[in-house]
């Protein structure tokens, strides 16, 4: 059982970068189906910099430059995957769903490459994301779950919660929300329309490239052997799930994480409805996206410009 | 100094030529990123890789029919797309569309195989994967046409639930437990002319021909490009949106379901999780880029098998991953996606312009 909600945990951070920042993204009015691509395009450059780094510096590795660099790799990955939806979404007025599923496949021809080409050098850096915290085998099982993950996952909480933070109580955040819900009157206020779907746009891909980093560094151990797409639609699915708002997002990626494994912890199910069982997730979202919008209420729908362009000259 | 001022006004109508001509520049361009990409990740000389991506795609006849009944398969799911695409009901679901289709084919040959006469069982099977399709694509139309539910994002989930009732189906009823469905030609779509591909690429044809007539001609496909216009106007005019959504899906799900029984009883004659393979996702492209006319999807969906089987060649011949070709048909969806922008619209430059805004 301890063993199920940690892992439940390791797995639900990794889905939290990916929707705190595909909710940032969304939240600016850009539906962007491109995360897959973005989680496996963040990944590689974060993997492959860390490989880097570790060559490079052979048995001198020094435990914060082996986290930082790939890090910050990775961020810098995602921000040009985004870079490139927003060119292509907000100055040539591109469809976004045809921009995000054609980033998908780039992105997924990206980490596909790389798997073939590297696959296993990775085990050796993961150990830098897996370290826990030095007290955490003191406190027993409260020290199990909260204090024996690695790095990445308590920069996922901060993130999440820093977000939320933003989305709801600063100047920003309401000037990103007024760009999602009605682009129009923001611009008429003085919003700079373009500008804060790029920011958005860059800056949500950037951290959901996070996601794909510690899918691979933390939950994988390194042992890269397969595409990570899926977990990129998952979190899109856990947007919704959570109903656009990043704090109970961290909850909220606890629960899919353990939805996500519940079928290879679960006794006495058979191997075929172990399949049924990675269904959930996936049914219970389209419970929550049908419930929200039955019920119709304000706080919890999804921004109204979601996935619509906005162009000043054709209002 | 003075301020370049510029404005960006939508064209009315393009030429050939002049949307030839940007697309043929587009193409090339991505053609000459993707070589530098190539390049830097391999090694390898660029332009051995493309001469191997034509071998690829045209070098026999084998290699020709499998390159037509890919483009067969493809087009099938674009054209399913493209009428809720006018409409503008984004419906991502069509992998899951097809491969229910797909799962509903299999079922019936597996089931009925041996206790049904050929022709009934050819019936049922089609009228199985139809409905199947309808079925998938129907929930997520319904819930959009009472409640505004987001049906991209509920298409989307639909897609894996699918691909799990496919693998539930796959560990439940496959008695050796590997997972893996023998395949049964036995109970397959005819074969004419001894072409084993020549009865899908002769349905895909004339469906093409059906849904080009049905969006341009018919009633009910003028109905679809007034909802997707605008959906106040249409309601003022009299259309019964809801009715037109729920409809428009319908006919949707069950190209799609047609889809899944071209790829399982004409093609596969079994299924896996990656029946579909991505061609749901790909389809929307091939629509989007093809401006939703059926005719120019021939092009398109040419476009993008031609990339896929010449990027199979180059894996084999230069012994590299085969993710090569997602690369390269990413980075040429950009320039494609991007170079829309130029046939849309044209930036007016006035160089002493006054500050107006």
């Amino acid at each position: 059982m301890l063993a199920f909600l940690v892992s439940a945990i390791r797995l639900g951070m990794t889905f939290l970068f990916g929707s705190t920042g595909e909710t940032i993204t969304e939240k600016s009015g850009h539906l962007n189906l491109g995360i897959p691509g973005v989680m496996c395009v963040g990944a590689s450059c974060g993997c492959f910099a860390e490989y880097l780094y570790l060559t490079a510096a052979k048995n001198s590795a020094n435990y914060f430059l082996a986290v930082l660099i790939p890090i910050i790799a990775t961020l810098l990955g995602g921000a040009i995957m985004g870079l490139i939806f927003s060119f292509l979404t907000v100055t040539l007025r591109a469809n976004q769903n045809v921009t995000g599923l054609a980033m998908t496949t780039f992105g997924v021809g990206i980490s596909d490459y790389m798997i073939a080409e590297t696959g296993s050098i990775y085990s050796r850096g993961s150990r830098y994301f897996t370290m826990s915290l030095p007290f955490a085998d003191d406190l027993g099982w409260f020290g199990e779950i909260f204090f024996s993950h690695g790095i990445l996952i308590y920069l996922a909480i901060v993130i999440a919660l820093v977000t939320s933070f933003v989305l709801s109580k600063t100047r920003i955040g309401l000037n990103l929300r007024a760009v999602g819900e009605n682009p129009a009157t923001a611009d008429a206020a003085g919003i700079n329309v373009s500008l804060y779907r790029y920011a958005a746009t860059c800056t949500g891909c950037a951290i959901a490239g996070l996601g794909g980093l510690s899918f691979i560094m933390d939950y994988l151990n390194g042992n890269w052997e397969y595409c990570i797409d899926e977990i990129g639609w998952l979190t899109i699915a856990l947007v919704i799930f959570t109903v656009w708002k990043p704090d109970f997002a961290i909850l909220g990626s606890v629960i899919f994480g353990a939805l996500y494994i519940a079928s290879s912890y679960i006794t006495g199910v058979s191997f075929a409805s172990k399949e049924i069982f990675k269904m959930l997730p996936y049914v219970v979202t389209i419970v929550v996206l049908i419930f929200t919008s039955i019920r119709n209420k304000k706080e919890n729908q999804p921004p109204a410009h979601l996935g619509l362009s906005y162009f000043r000259e054709e209002r | 100094m003075k301020k370049m001022n510029f404005h960006i006004v939508k064209r009315d109508q393009v030429s050939w030529k002049y949307s030839f001509l940007i697309r043929a520049l587009a193409i090339l361009a991505s053609l000459l990123v993707s070589a530098v990409v190539i390049t830097l990740l391999t090694q390898k000389n660029p332009i051995a890789i493309y001469s191997s991506m034509i071998k690829g795609a045209f070098g026999s006849s084998l290699r020709i029919w499998s390159l037509v009944q890919n483009i067969a398969v493809l087009l099938c799911i674009s054209l399913a797309v493209t009428p809720a695409f006018k409409m503008k009901f984004w419906n991502c679901g069509a992998e899951g569309q097809v491969l229910v289709g797909g799962l509903a084919t299999v079922s019936v040959m597996m089931f009925l195989g041996d206790s049904l006469p050929y022709p009934a069982l050819v019936a049922v099977m089609i009228l199985a994967s139809v409905l199947a399709g309808i079925i998938w694509a129907v929930i997520p139309a319904f819930f959009k046409a009472m409640w505004n539910t987001n049906e991209t994002l509920f298409t989307l989930m639909m897609n894996y639930v699918a691909i799990q009732l496919v693998a539930f189906f796959l560990k439940y009823f496959v008695k050796s437990g590997s997972g893996v469905l023998t395949p049964m030609p036995e109970y397959g779509l005819p074969v004419i002319f001894n072409q084993p591909y020549l009865l899908n690429i002769i349905t895909v044809a004339v469906l093409t021909a059906v849904v080009y007539v049905y969006l341009k001609k018919t009633k009910q496909g003028y109905e679809i490009s007034v909802v997707g216009e605008s959906e106040n106007t249409a309601r003022y005019i009299g259309i019964n949106v809801r009715k037109v959504i729920v409809r428009t899906l319908v006919v949707s799900g069950a190209l799609c379901g047609i889809a899944g029984l071209i790829l399982v009883g004409g093609t596969n004659h079994t299924i896996s999780t990656t029946t579909a393979g991505g061609r749901g996702f790909t389809a929307i492209m091939v629509s989007w880029l093809a401006k939703f006319n059926p005719i120019y999807m021939i092009l398109t969906s040419f476009l993008i098998v031609f990339l896929e089987k010449g990027a199979g060649q180059v894996s084999t011949d230069f012994r590299l991953p085969s993710a090569i070709s997602d690369i390269v048909t990413g980075i040429i969806l950009f320039f494609i996606i991007g170079c829309e922008f130029f046939l849309q619209y044209k930036i007016l430059i006035s160089k002493n312009g006054k500050e107006n805004d």
